[in-house]
């Protein structure tokens, strides 16, 4: 995916955009089973939310319709709803906890 | 030109979120959240999609990332997190299902794509400029999820201040004045 770009001239469908997206999809998946660190899993629903960004507007862009900008930008709303619920529960549960990590809550623990 | 322009910042869009879940302190994952986020905030202007681009960076890189960064300063968490894990099996169980992931999507990716009638809410490549075509479609085909969009903020702002309260304190009431009200009622 790397090589090519220098020797000829590459044609970028949409395919690549996808696969990307996918990627980043991925990563932050894996990030997010991961980590323990209950910021940074945070951080990684961030990247699967790009993820998915990207592959509505590369949609929106390969078939003609703005639908799916539309879409990105409830997603970005809901993200940005999410962080601040997200980060007012991570707040509440350091200070009544003392710590921030995914091993802290196991209130639930049979 | 569009190809040299999408493998750069391919690649810094996945050094930066490699670098998200591999760098130890969280300040470093957010900062490399940043560049994977104006990364992609490029790859929408490549697709005919500015306005998502700009929001992208004010609304992601500028509020989100900050609040992030607000969180790990005023909880003091940025020390690296032990590396024992209590579940020592679930790791590779986790990388191989990343892997498993990203291999069907892509595969999936490479599928020739069902057709069928395109809807009409717009075209992107009219002559009236993007703006215009995401606000014509927000304010008509997607009015209705707007309008409970706000409610959703509304819930938002209401529960993040009611969560952010440390709990059981009356408002208006200070820490010092909260002690001696226990102290009252745990006396009386």
């Amino acid at each position: 995916m790397t090589g090519g770009a220098s020797t000829a001239i590459v044609t970028i469908t949409e395919n690549y955009y996808l696969i990307l997206a996918a990627l980043l999809f991925g990563i932050g998946a894996v990030g997010l089973l991961v980590r323990r660190n209950v910021l940074v899993m945070f951080m990684c629903v961030e990247l699967m939310l790009n993820g998915a960004n990207l592959t509505f507007v590369t949609f929106a862009d390969s078939l003609n319709d703005v639908g799916g900008q539309s879409v990105v930008f409830f997603t970005l709303v809901v993200a940005a709803a999410e962080v601040a619920i997200g980060l007012a529960i991570i707040v509440a549960i350091f200070r009544r906890r003392g710590g921030a990590t995914a091993d802290d809550l196991d209130l639930m623990k049979g | 030109m569009e190809a040299v322009i999408f493998f750069i910042f391919a690649a810094t869009a996945l050094v930066g979120a490699l670098g998200v879940v591999l760098a130890k302190n969280p300040v470093h994952s957010a900062l490399f959240l940043i560049i994977t986020l104006v990364s992609v905030a490029i790859f929408f202007v490549l697709r005919d999609a500015p306005l998502l681009a700009a929001v992208q960076v004010i609304v992601y890189a500028g509020a989100i990332v900050v609040l992030f960064l607000f969180v790990i300063m005023l909880l003091g968490v940025d020390r690296s997190e032990t590396l024992s894990d209590p579940l020592p099996f679930q790791r590779p169980i986790a990388i191989l299902l990343g892997v498993f992931v990203v291999v069907e999507i892509v595969l999936l990716a490479g599928r020739t794509w069902s057709t069928g009638a395109r809807s009409v809410r717009g075209e992107i490549g009219s002559t009236e400029n993007n703006v215009e075509t995401v606000a014509r479609s927000l304010f008509t085909d997607f009015l209705w999820p707007f309008e409970i969009t706000a409610g959703l903020l509304v819930i938002a702002v209401v529960g993040g201040v009611v969560l952010a309260r440390r709990s059981g304190q009356r408002p208006g009431v200070s820490n010092a004045g909260k002690a001696e009200l226990e102290q009252e009622e745990t006396t009386s």
